[in-house]
C-alpha cells in the first residue's frame, strides 16, 4: 500500500445505475449555469421515476420534468436567465403534472443546505416570514430566539429546515479521479453544500487530471471539493451543455433558444426536438449538438 | 450636443432610479433588469460614488462600466452564497422587478392565479422574500397598467410593511420598502396604513392617467399638489446617452414615444 486513495471513476452509466426511483437527488450549478447536464440527460432517459428534485433551477429541472421524472420539487426560482421564464417547467406547473411542489426563498434554500451539509435539523433565518412561502408550505415551522433582542423581544424566525440529500449531483471543471474537484469560473455556487448534504455525491467534470494538476496554474481556493465529500467521478466533456461551464465554455444561447422554443412549441416539436438531440446516449447528444453549430455556421 | 429639450421618458426613469439610490451611502446597490442597472450606475456617477456595484455574477466593479458591458477594473468577489451573507448583514439595497404590486406594498414574481396550479408560472420567489426582510428594497415597474398594480397579490413573494409587522419584529425589523419606481410614477409604501403613496408623477403624466393604470385608489386628494419628477440634469443626460447606455438599451424598456 502506498497511501493512494481510491480510484472513483465510473461513467455516466455507471452513476445513473447508483440511483433509485423515489430519491431525494440535488443537482448543483445555480439556473443555466454549470449543471451536470450529461447526467440529468441520462437520468431523463432512464426508467427512474418518483424523483425528489432540489435544485436552483434551470433546464435540469425543465428535463426531467418534461421526461415526467419528478414527483417533488423544491425550488426558489427555475430560470433560463436569456429566457427568463423557463417553459418546461412552465408546462409542468401550469398543468400540475409535479404532484408536489415546494417553493422556498433562496436564502432558505441556502440555508437548509448549510443545515443538511453540517447535520443539523434547521438553521434560522428571516426569509420567508410575511411572505406565502411560509403560507404553502405549512411544514415549514418558525422557530423563537431564547435569546432577547436590545429591546427585549424574542424574535420569531423562519426554522429553515435541512434540505438533506440522498445524492448530489455537481459539474465541475475539473477534477482527480479522487474526487478532488476545482471550478474554474467566477462562482463556486453551492456544489459543496450540495455534496456535503447528500449521501452520496457523484461529479461530472469536463476533464480528469492529475491530483497535481487541480493547482499547477490555478490557486487552490478553487479546490471546491474534497475526496472526502465525493463518491464517484465521471469526465463529461461539454457535459454542462447547454449551461455555461466558464470558461471552458458559456453557455449556447443558440441552442438555448432552439431548447426552448420546442418545449414552448406543440407537441410535435417537442418531439422532434426530443428525437434528434435527446434521445440517444450522451456521445449522439454531443454528435448532434455538433452538427447543430455546424449548420448554423453555414 | 446633448439637448435637454429632447428629454425621453426612459431618460426621466433612469434619474428617479438613481434617485432611489442616492441616500444609500457605501452599500452594495443591487439592481435587476436593465433600468435598474443603468439608474444605479447613474446614481455612483452623480449623487453617490460610494455605492458598490456588481457585474450581476459574480464581481464587483471598480469601475462604471456601460450596461451590458465587461468590468475593467474589479474590486472583490460577491459569488451568489455571498449574497445571502450580505442579504445579512443588510448593506445592501436591491430593485427588483414585480409582475404585481398591491396596495400594500407585497410584491409577486412566482405565479398568476391559483399557486397550486397556476395560470402562468413565473420565475419562482427568488430571493423576494428574503431581501424585503433583510435589506432596502425598491422595485421597477416598466409598464404601470392595472394588471401590475392590483388590489392583492396572487402570491406574496415580497413582503411589504404591514404583513411585515403582522409577522413580527424579526421581519419588520429591517423591512424597508423604499421606492417603486414605473414608467409613469414614482411611489413609496408610505401612505395610510403602510399602502402605496404616489410621490411624483413624471413630466407628461397626469395624476389621473396614473391612478386610471392603477388598480386600487391611491387615495390622492390634491392631484395639482402631486409633484412632477424631476428630469435629469445636462450632466446627466450626457452620462445616460453617452457614457451608460449609448446603444440606447433603455428604450426596449421604456420606448421612446
Amino acid at each position: 500500500m502506498n497511501g493512494t486513495p481510491r480510484d472513483k471513476t465510473m461513467t455516466i452509466d455507471e452513476v445513473v445505475g447508483q440511483l433509485e426511483s423515489g430519491m431525494t437527488i440535488g443537482i448543483g450549478g445555480w439556473g443555466p449555469r454549470r449543471k451536470p447536464m450529461a447526467l440529468v440527460r441520462a437520468i431523463a432517459n432512464s426508467d427512474l421515476t418518483d424523483l425528489t428534485l432540489v435544485a436552483w433551477g434551470g433546464a435540469d429541472v425543465g428535463l426531467l420534468a418534461r421526461a415526467g421524472k419528478i414527483r417533488k420539487l423544491v425550488y426558489a426560482f427555475v430560470s433560463l436567465d436569456s429566457v427568463p421564464l423557463e417553459p418546461n417547467f412552465q408546462k409542468a406547473r401550469q398543468e400540475g403534472t409535479i404532484p408536489e411542489i415546494v417553493e422556498i426563498d433562496e436564502g432558505m434554500f441556502n440555508a437548509g443546505l448549510q443545515a443538511a451539509a453540517q447535520r443539523l435539523p434547521f438553521l434560522p433565518i428571516r426569509a420567508g416570514l410575511g411572505s406565502d412561502v411560509l403560507v404553502h408550505n405549512p411544514q415549514i415551522r418558525t422557530v423563537t430566539s431564547p435569546y432577547a433582542d436590545a429591546d427585549g423581544v424574542h424574535e420569531e424566525l423562519v426554522a429553515a429546515p435541512a434540505l438533506n440529500l440522498d445524492v448530489a449531483l455537481v459539474h465541475m471543471n475539473r477534477a482527480d479521479k479522487h474526487g478532488n474537484a476545482s471550478y474554474l469560473g467566477p462562482d463556486p455556487y453551492f456544489d459543496d453544500l450540495f455534496c456535503m448534504a447528500a449521501e452520496r455525491a457523484f461529479v461530472s467534470c469536463e476533464q480528469i487530471v492529475d491530483t497535481a494538476g487541480l493547482t499547477v496554474d490555478t490557486p487552490v481556493q478553487r479546490v471546491l471539493l474534497n475526496r472526502m465529500m465525493v463518491d464517484g467521478v465521471v469526465e463529461t466533456p461539454n457535459g454542462a451543455h447547454f449551461t455555461t461551464c466558464t470558461p471552458d465554455y458559456e453557455r449556447d444561447e443558440r441552442f438555448q433558444r432552439a431548447y426552448a422554443e420546442a418545449a414552448r412549441g406543440s407537441e410535435e416539436d417537442w418531439a422532434a426536438f426530443h428525437e434528434r438531440f435527446l434521445s440517444g446516449d450522451e456521445a449522439s447528444y454531443q454528435a448532434a449538438v455538433r452538427a447543430f453549430a455546424e449548420e448554423a455556421s453555414k | 450636443m446633448t439637448s435637454t429639450t429632447d428629454i425621453t421618458r426612459a431618460d426621466v426613469c433612469a434619474a428617479a432610479v438613481a434617485d432611489a439610490f442616492a441616500e444609500d451611502g457605501e452599500i452594495f446597490g443591487s439592481p435587476m433588469g436593465l433600468m435598474p442597472m443603468l439608474g444605479v450606475r447613474l446614481a455612483k456617477l452623480t449623487s453617490n460614488p460610494d455605492l458598490v456595484l456588481s457585474d450581476g455574477e459574480a464581481l464587483f466593479l471598480g469601475g462604471v462600466p456601460p450596461v451590458g458591458a465587461k468590468a475593467d477594473v474589479v474590486e472583490g468577489w460577491i459569488p451568489f452564497r455571498r449574497v445571502f451573507e450580505v442579504i445579512g448583514y443588510g448593506r445592501r439595497h436591491v430593485m427588483m422587478g414585480a409582475t404585481q404590486v398591491d396596495r400594500h406594498g407585497n410584491q409577486n414574481i412566482s405565479a398568476i392565479g391559483p399557486f397550486e396550479r397556476p395560470k402562468r408560472q413565473l420565475l419562482g420567489s427568488r430571493g423576494a422574500p428574503g431581501n424585503t426582510v433583510g435589506n432596502r428594497t425598491s422595485y421597477w415597474v416598466p409598464k404601470h397598467s392595472p394588471r401590475v398594480f392590483v388590489e392583492a397579490v396572487d402570491v406574496v413573494s415580497g413582503v411589504g410593511p404591514r404583513r411585515a409587522k403582522e409577522a413580527g419584529v424579526a421581519a419588520s425589523k429591517y423591512n424597508d420598502i423604499h421606492r417603486i419606481v414605473t414608467n409613469l410614477a414614482v411611489f413609496d409604501v408610505k401612505g395610510a396604513d403602510d399602502t402605496v403613496r404616489l410621490l411624483s408623477v413624471h413630466p407628461g403624466v397626469s395624476v389621473a392617467e396614473v391612478q386610471e393604470a392603477t388598480g386600487f385608489d391611491l387615495g390622492v386628494t390634491d392631484p395639482a399638489a402631486v409633484p412632477e419628477t424631476r428630469t435629469p440634469t445636462a450632466e446627466e443626460l450626457i452620462l445616460i446617452r453617452e457614457v451608460l447606455d449609448p446603444k440606447g438599451l433603455r428604450f426596449k424598456e421604456v420606448p421612446a414615444a
